[in-house]
């Protein structure tokens, strides 16, 4: 839509109005920690250390990521099996799992008494160790893998049957497939899956902490989190984050220019009809792919299953409130998250991709320091304290706004493209449009983006211990609590009791998306 | 009738609420959560002050030095001597006017601002039915074999960390590069904070955990279970304490003065080994509960000062980078 | 009168320039090789695309910037003439009032004009559950509520079989007779342009000719329309 008779709406100004809060959440808490500081800093070699670790870990986690995911993506693409859409499904339960939870399944697996090293002393192997570089990589993958089978299947899938059945039919075996029809599409889509884990692992913190194995694993966000800790050396700190903010939104930019894949679910459950993979080989070789992704995926998460569920019937009263706490918060993100995406999302349709990337910007900050410069700025006005879990929620609301938006926006320019004109002609303009047009038309991704985000709320651990409230913990700062108090039994029951939450939660939303949505 | 008596109650329970001062203290998160010492301590405390004391958590000292002299605290509990330095220049604390001498720490205290209330020393943990042989000495463990693994804190995040990296100083001195190095093969994982740390070993995945000499009182007391232990150096162990300040600026100087004195009251001393599973800063040995008494304790204690441990730190900080980074 | 002064339209390579009248009432044809610019004619008038050059008036009041709802206009599109998601009856609603709140006369009105194209009693349905006929049908009941006096048809009966379409011209063409409104059809065929029965308009190398009788200009084509016609 080059030009449009119509002048900017309502609508646009809401946008405009949280791409401004966005802007202050990101970019403006990072300016109050550095005027707070007063002063500049250097960096020294530990710093230079952190940055060489993180680009590292990072590049290697993204690689990886989506190097395995092609083979998977491409056996779901061809295989029809039972259950199928439950393994789909099932596979896309690490991204949102919380990061706490997902240490304690790993190490139950790939852990110095987990199950591999067990069999391995069976079989009479040397033990291996998660610890280090290749722990890093290890949970990395294990979070971002399905994701990146996600968006890689999506463009499979976005290939036309036509295609495949006109190949059927000049009798093209599969390699041939895949130099005319897979190449292309994978050179596509590639690039831009590439980018999107890379920037999730730049920010990586708790996974680096525990897996890491030593300082040679820092990575800039918690050498961030050091200098704020160890040395309350706010300029370091903002200098570090600065520094973190220009390496992924490079990437995050880069990101919004390659066409970064849609997010989103549509239609994922309908596999191809193909010919030329029907040979008993390429059958056994997918059929090898799925049952290595499904026990990869799946065998942490039913470690932490088993060794919760003794202890989730004689957990402490205090912690069910704290669970209360956390899914209200959750679903106050939730849908803030909506309230801010939205806007977005159309502004970005209607007046630029500039939205868009202002909605992706949050994936290169650094929650520490927005939480130092909430509470620097809210100081002067308000007690930040009180507002604890307002402010979770908001921060966590922004923290997914990236992924709302790969799933709005795309959803919003079809709905558009589709039924923009004729709304157009009948004059269905602001809250009419929303309530008749838009929300209908895009309950899928709005359920979808809602669940990601309360799922994502539900495992943070506070923004920051700055708004720490005694009587008002949330589920992750519970769990934290009885580890700290020697009760490693009852922090599992917790962890079981979080990893339900958190997946329970997604499902209710992305399940109500999808009731009675018209086709 | 029946508005104005609601209305009298109502503006009864007002002017009560209105009388009762708030004391205001700041706390780390573990020190007011359900399973720490502060729930006890606030219903102790509130049925001698008539007050309502009110614990805010968080980063204790980052948000002191956010809020500066406009604090609401009127008192601190929980601070460690690796930030007592930078909390004494805030200028926010006043003295804590407690008797120094009464205490019954193992070194000499004088320090007029920082209320000790209960220490420990840091040790490695280990299980009896895991390790049969534990290390006898600091060189016994710098010399075991690699395959003794071991899991330690991140001395920038955690302050029992910072107290391991101490203590290596303290025993090892110019040499402590060289001891790093030796035991870097044995560490399996450097952990943000104690909890990790202490789950890891406690899941099995490491030995030994650099942890407290206090903390088999924990599993001997409340689990019934005796086959955790504190391997004991003779090279000595280091001092590990947790303090107390009040404010300067504080509305209630009369309620933060009783509330110093509390602290080091019989009542609240008695209440630290199994409220915060430490050792009570003041408390005779004979007072303690009988499964304190199962403890090992070393026989030399290690300590540095806060302007000694100030002037070594950024350095021992980049020797343990270094020889951990290899 | 629908009068297109000096309108100019450009975009990359393509232009489109336009400069006449439609007389009230009238019915037009709009034809002519498919990428010549008949869709981009009707999005002009329609407002879906604004001209770099000239104005569009209606009764003399300029409609250059008015948005596409503001128009006095109703629309038809080759397909997605309805919202899926809507029933029929708050399809055929919207035309009365975009935020759907209708008063109980209005909610009568729907009926009625459902009635009128023949679909009593499914104004509960779901468009998916109609045929392709009655979906049209709907759209008409729509533009009929709506009574604005320039109807805009792009190709609307493109997909359904000769029989239905002959049906639904005449459908047109009785609803605009009952209204007095002037019908502007986008087609491919020449065939349309004759059922309606009135003036063509022909789009081709860049200009849209004025309206001519469409039997006279069929009678004596015009170069361009020699060679689209073969």
């Amino acid at each position: 839509m080059a030009r449009r008779a119509q002048p900017i709406s309502a609508g646009v100004w809401v946008g405009v109005a949280a791409a401004a809060l966005i802007l202050m959440l990101t970019l403006g808490t990072l300016g109050a920690v550095f005027t707070r500081a007063g002063t500049l800093s250097t960096l020294g070699p530990a710093d230079w250390a952190a940055i060489r670790f993180t680009l590292l870990q990072a590049t290697l986690s993204a690689a990886l990521s989506v190097a395995l995911a092609i083979p998977v993506a491409r056996a779901l693409a061809r295989r029809q099996f039972v259950g199928r859409g439950l393994l789909i499904t099932l596979l896309g339960a690490p991204f949102i799992l919380p990061v706490i939870v997902a240490i304690l399944g790993l190490l139950a697996v790939f852990g110095r008494r987990g199950l591999l090293n067990i069999a391995l002393s069976w079989a009479g192997i040397e033990p291996v160790s998660i610890y280090g570089l290749q722990g890093v990589l290890l949970a990395h993958v294990f979070f971002n893998l399905p994701l990146a089978t996600r968006l890689i299947l999506q463009g499979w899938l976005s290939i036309p049957s036509e295609r495949f059945r006109l190949a059927a039919s000049l009798g093209f075996r599969a390699a041939d497939i895949n130099r005319a029809l897979e190449l292309p599409m994978l050179r596509r889509v590639l690039p831009g899956a590439f980018v999107v884990i890379f920037v999730i692992c730049m920010t990586s913190f708790a996974v680096a902490l525990t897996l890491g194995g030593g300082p040679r694993s820092t990575t800039v966000e918690l050498a961030i989190y050091q200098a704020f800790r160890f040395d309350f050396n706010l300029g370091h700190a903002a200098l570090l984050s600065v520094i973190q903010f220009g390496l992924s939104a490079l990437a995050a930019v880069l990101a919004a220019w390659i066409a970064v894949p849609a997010f989103g679910d549509a239609g994922l459950d309908r596999p191809l009809l193909r010919w030329d993979a029907r040979r008993l080989r390429l059958r056994l070789l997918d059929g090898a792919w799925i049952v290595a992704v499904a026990l990869f995926l799946l065998l942490p998460l039913a470690m932490v299953v088993g060794q919760g569920a003794l202890a989730l019937f004689s957990l402490p009263e205090a912690v069910f409130w704290a669970a209360g706490r956390s899914v209200l918060t959750a679903i106050g993100s939730a849908l803030l998250m909506l309230a801010l995406a939205f806007p977005l999302a159309y502004a970005a349709t209607r007046a630029g991709r500039g939205f868009e990337v202002i909605g992706t910007l949050s994936i290169a900050a650094s929650p520490l320091v927005i939480g130092t410069g909430l509470f620097i700025l809210l100081r002067p006005v308000t007690n930040p304290v009180a507002l604890a879990l307002p402010v979770t929620a908001l921060v966590n609301a922004v923290m997914s706004l990236p992924f709302a938006m790969r799933a709005l926006v795309p959803a919003l320019r079809e709905v558009e493209a589709t039924y923009g004109q004729l709304a157009d002609s009948l004059a269905l303009h602001g809250m009419a449009r929303l309530r008749l047009l838009l929300l209908p038309r895009m309950r899928r991704p709005i359920g979808f983006a809602a669940g990601l985000a309360a799922a994502l709320s539900m495992g943070d651990l506070g923004v920051i211990a700055l708004f720490a409230d005694p009587a008002r913990a949330t589920l992750p700062l519970q769990l934290y609590r009885l580890m700290g108090s020697y009760r490693l039994d009852q922090a599992a029951g917790a962890a079981l009791l979080l990893l339900g939450l958190s997946l329970a939660l997604f499902w209710l939303f992305d399940r109500g998306g999808r009731v009675n949505a018209d086709a | 009738m029946k508005y104005p008596i609601f209305a009298a109650g109502a503006l009864f329970a007002t002017m009560a609420a209105a009388e009762t001062p708030v004391l205001t203290v700041y706390a780390p998160d573990y020190f007011a959560s359900e399973w720490g010492p502060g729930p006890k301590m606030e219903e102790m405390f509130e049925a001698k002050c008539g007050c309502d004391l009110q614990f805010r958590t968080g980063d204790l000292l980052p948000r002191l030095l956010l809020e500066g002299d406009k604090t609401e605290a009127d008192v601190v509990i929980g601070l460690n001597t690796d930030v007592t330095k930078k909390a004494r220049d805030s200028g926010l604390f006043a003295p804590h006017g407690q008797d120094n001498a009464s205490l019954t720490l193992p070194v000499s205290w004088t320090d007029e601002v920082f209320l000790p209330f209960n220490y420990a020393h840091t040790a490695f943990i280990y299980d009896t039915t895991r390790v049969a042989n534990p290390p006898a000495s600091f060189d016994d463990l710098l010399n075991a074999p690699d395959d003794l693994k071991i899991v330690i804190q991140d001395p920038r995040s955690s302050i029992s960390g910072q107290a391991l990296m101490l203590w290596v100083k303290a025993v090892y001195g110019d040499k402590s590069g060289e001891a790093w190095a030796k035991l870097a093969p044995k560490i399996l994982t450097v952990t943000k904070g104690w909890s990790e740390a202490y789950g890891l070993f406690t899941d099995g995945e490491a030995d030994m955990v650099l942890s407290y000499t206090t903390s088999p009182a924990y599993h001997i007391i409340a689990e019934g279970d005796e086959t955790k232990k504190a391997a004991i150096f003779p090279e000595g162990h280091y001092f590990f304490v947790e303090l107390a300040g009040k404010i300067a600026g504080t509305d209630q100087p009369e309620l933060a003065d009783q509330f110093m004195a509390f602290v080091v009251s019989e009542e609240f001393q008695e209440f630290i080994p199994t409220g915060n599973w430490s050792l009570p800063a003041k408390l005779a040995a004979d007072k303690l509960p009988e499964g304190f008494a199962k403890l090992d304790m070393p026989e030399k204690v290690l300590f540095f000062d806060e302007d000694q441990a100030a002037a070594l730190r950024d350095a021992a900080v980049e020797e343990w980078r270094a020889a951990l980074s290899q | 009168m629908l009068t297109l002064d000096k309108v100019l339209y450009r975009q990359g390579e393509f232009s489109l320039s336009a400069d006449f009248s439609v007389a009230p009432g009238a019915r037009v044809a709009i034809l002519g090789p498919s990428g010549a610019g008949k869709s981009t004619l009707l999005d002009l008038i329609a407002g879906f695309v604004v001209p770099d050059q000239g104005r569009i008036l209606w009764q003399g009041d300029d409609l250059t910037r008015v948005a596409p709802g503001d128009r006095p206009l109703s629309l038809l599109f080759q397909d997605n003439n309805l919202f899926p998601h809507l029933t029929v009856a708050r399809n055929v609603g919207l035309g009365l009032r975009p935020d759907l709140r209708l008063s109980a006369d209005q909610k009568q009105a729907v009926q009625a004009a459902l009635a009128r194209v023949g679909l009593s009693g499914m104004g509960n349905r779901k468009p998916s559950a109609l045929s392709g006929g009655q979906r049209s049908r709907v759209a008409l009941a729509r533009v009929l509520l709506r009574a604005r006096p320039l109807m805009l048809l792009d190709e609307p009966f493109a997909a359904l079989g000769p029989a239905l379409k002959a049906e639904m011209l005449a459908l047109v063409r009785e609803l605009a007779d009952e209204t007095g409104a002037s019908v502007l059809m986008v087609s491919h065929d020449p065939a349309d342009a004759r059922a309606l029965a009135g003036d063509t308009i022909l789009v081709a190398n860049g200009v849209a000719s004025p309206p001519r009788e469409t039997g006279a200009l069929f009678a004596d084509p015009p170069a361009a329309l020699r060679s689209y016609l073969g």
